[in-house]
């Protein structure tokens, strides 16, 4: 069977592996993005306890690995009284898990803003909502952008591992095409290359694209 | 020299007598066991202008920082317009100030920083409207009515849709001045507002700064490393040394006839140097 | 099935669960080595000055990085039967965790070789040292400093990864709890031990980790570290 073939023949198949693969990207990216930002700001409090409970969050997410995560929130989770399709829990597994990187991603992003800064907002009387909404977070988040590139690519690469919970994500199909083909080379092959276009092709560039946009609209570019 | 100093200060509005505009009682700022300032006390009239030098570590740039509430005071009390700023009343009792009392007193001090501190992300203009509109609830239009009027007083209308990437540093730092006084304060806090610009550039700064003392109202502080500046526009110098006030008196008597030791010390040592 | 802790379980599986944490530390120790070879032979290839050469590893690498992880593995593993060549769960796996993470470390250490100033290089060309005193003795020592803390987190990274091995079968930690979880029909106890024994691992060996940063900052007479 020529490669060509081997494309007729599953490509559609490989196509909706793709669409299942970007939506759970989307979904737990926004999922990240949320806890991320909560649990970044809160790690900034000034409220002791506020911290600590951030800090749990990140260090437990950060210290354990994601496919042990999915498994406990697939497996054992429903014991709770929580049933989750696999769906669901691919997307809280790894939206949870990327969070708590974003996180720490969030904290750093807020801390580079120079102390100069909070002090002008003071001095021009903002409110402690204002400051962080109108002052830090505008420039944060520029600062924060490259870095955000790295974890969302990171982020692309975690949703692999929800066909582990048989979620027909696009490594599920190569899987299932290696099996019944055992053309191990293409099946895989094909998919790594799909994965590598997401990366680079889509979420670099949109990157890249949003980075010139804000600065540019801060007089940077 | 020392009458033609006398007679540009004589431009500015007199001071006037009654309550001072800022009070400093027994004010002690310490970090660790360092002390930074030692019980300070310091009066400034309304519409008074006085310039701080001293040198450095000598506790200056604290007195201007607790009083845009940048840092706490560690003891003592410090009175804004006959109120206490660090603390308020409450059923008869003083106790630390809330966020709203603070902002209801800040909002009668504006500060000029060495960095400038301009937000990048915003133009000139929308550096000296942001607050105007989103603190003080002012419409736009007025805000941006406003905002061209004291960037033309500063000389940099041409300049308001300019990002402060775009500007040299003397150019930020007149918008940073335009940016404060939009804030309307009665207070103006100027932090060694010079030192960080190019020697070619501080002059088109203390020009503005010069217009603001001769043509308006306000109270000025003013840590200054420029002594000919401090001798032309104050209308009190004071030299602190070591966290506390050596030495202070109008700029005539002050620098042309030092009582203290310390003060000839330093004045020799900086007009040798300059 | 509702939820109940069993004790009397948890006590039986644990030898099984300590013997499969002791694979995952030595597939990650292993795997960081295989990593870190490789990973400066992808940084020096990239320094050649040779530019199709540059290119080509560039691409490499980033191929390597931007792509999932258990693909790789499951790639090497079955790819190499497909033309005669079979290989063990426990080389495949190294092969493939390894590679992933010299793409990583090849980025730290092109990072830190990047950051040491052109003045550092011009000095040395001025005093007119050999290429070996130039690394040994003044570049090397500022680039290792920058590159622990890049080179911790993937140490760390490494080891959070290896659960991925399960998948071709290396017998480590994520593989003995699904065997008892499947030879048992109980997932709340290996899963959340598991859980438990890799908090229990990464969060001291990340403390561990910065110790022995500013440590070495320290030995190199850079200040005391952070």
């Amino acid at each position: 069977m020529s490669y060509l073939e081997f494309l007729e023949e599953f490509g559609a198949r490989y196509l909706d592996g793709s669409l299942i693969t970007l939506i759970q990207a989307v979904c737990s990216s926004i999922l990240a993005i949320a806890i991320a930002a909560t649990m970044g700001l809160m790690r900034l409090s000034h409220l002791w306890g506020v911290r600590a409970i951030a800090t749990c969050y990140v260090e437990f997410f950060r210290g354990t690995s994601l496919l042990v995560q999915l498994y406990w929130i697939y497996y054992v989770l429903p014991l709770f009284g929580v049933p989750l399709d696999n769906f669901t829990a691919g997307i809280l597994g790894v939206g949870m898990n990327l969070g708590a990187y974003g996180a720490e991603l969030v904290r750093g992003g807020i801390q580079s803003v120079p102390r100069g800064q909070y002090e002008a907002a003071i001095a021009l009387n903002m409110s402690p909502i204002g400051r962080m909404r109108r002052v830090i977070m505008p420039q944060a988040i520029l600062n924060m952008l490259p870095p955000w590139g790295t974890l969302l690519i990171e982020l692309l690469k975690g949703t692999a591992l929800v066909s582990l919970i048989s979620v027909a994500d696009l490594m599920f199909e190569a899987k299932q095409i290696n099996g019944s083909t055992y053309l191990s080379a293409q099946a895989f092959g094909t998919a790594l290359v799909i994965y590598y276009i997401m990366a680079r092709l889509i979420i670099t560039p949109l990157m890249r694209w949003s980075e010139t946009l804000l600065s540019r609209r801060m007089g940077r570019a | 020299m020392t009458v033609a100093i006398d007679k540009d200060a004589a431009a500015a509005p007199a001071p006037t007598a009654g309550q001072p505009m800022v009070r400093f009682e027994k004010v002690t700022k310490r970090y660790g066991n360092l002390v930074v300032l030692d019980q300070l006390d310091l009066d400034v009239a309304p519409n008074e202008i006085v310039s701080i030098i001293g040198p450095s570590g000598s506790g200056k740039t604290t007195v201007l920082r607790m009083l845009m509430t940048l840092e706490e005071i560690n003891d003592g009390v410090i009175y804004v317009d006959g109120e206490p700023l660090t603390h308020m009343q409450r059923g008869g009792k003083l106790m630390r100030a809330d966020q709203r009392h603070l902002r209801r007193l800040r909002a009668n001090i504006g500060m000029v920083f060495q960095h400038f501190n301009l937000f990048p992300h915003m133009t000139a203009l929308g550096n000296c409207i942001e607050a105007p509109v989103h603190v003080l609830g002012m419409p736009k239009a007025e805000a941006v009515q406003r905002a061209e009027e004291l960037l033309e007083m500063v000389g940099l209308k041409d300049k308001m849709h300019q990002h402060p990437s775009r500007l040299s540093g003397g150019q930020q730092q007149r918008v940073a001045i335009a940016r404060a006084l939009a804030m309307r304060p009665k207070v103006l806090l100027f932090d060694e507002v010079t030192s960080a610009l190019d020697p070619e550039v501080i002059g088109e700064v203390l020009n503005v700064i010069r217009d603001l003392a001769t043509q308006h109202s306000l109270t000025m502080l003013m840590v200054t490393h420029q002594m000919g500046f401090a001798k032309e526009i104050s209308h009190r110098v004071c030299f602190f040394y070591e966290g506390k006030i050596a030495e202070q008196g109008p700029p005539g008597e002050l620098f042309g006839n030092p009582q203290n030791e310390r003060t000839r010390q330093f004045l020799s040592a900086v007009l040798d140097a300059g | 099935m509702a939820f109940h802790w069993r004790w009397d379980f948890t006590w039986d599986i644990l030898p099984q669960l300590a013997m499969g944490a002791l694979n995952t530390l030595l597939a990650a120790v292993l795997g960081y080595l295989i990593a870190m070879v490789i990973g400066l032979g992808f940084a020096l290839l990239q320094r050649t000055g040779i530019w199709t050469l540059n290119r080509l590893v560039r691409e490499v690498v980033e191929f390597i990085r931007s792509t999932p992880l258990v693909l790789q593995i499951f790639f090497v593993f079955y790819v190499g039967p497909q033309f005669g060549l079979t290989l063990m769960p426990w080389t495949a796996g190294m092969i493939a965790i390894g590679l992933h993470y010299a793409s990583y470390l090849s980025e730290v250490y092109r990072g830190a070789l990047d950051a040491i100033p052109r003045g550092q290089w011009e000095a040395c060309r001025a005093l007119n040292l050999s290429p070996q005193r130039t690394y040994a003795g003044v570049i090397l020592p500022q680039a290792v400093p920058a590159a622990l803390p890049g080179m911790g987190n993937y140490l760390i990274g490494i080891f959070k990864d290896t659960p991925m091995l399960s998948v071709i079968g290396v017998a480590e930690l994520m593989h003995t709890a699904n065997a008892i979880g499947g030879n048992n029909y109980r997932y709340l106890e290996p899963y959340t031990l598991v859980g438990l024994i890799f908090l229990l691992i990464s969060l001291p060996a990340a403390f561990g980790i910065r110790r022995f940063e500013s440590w070495v900052r320290r030995a190199l007479g850079m200040g005391r570290g952070h």
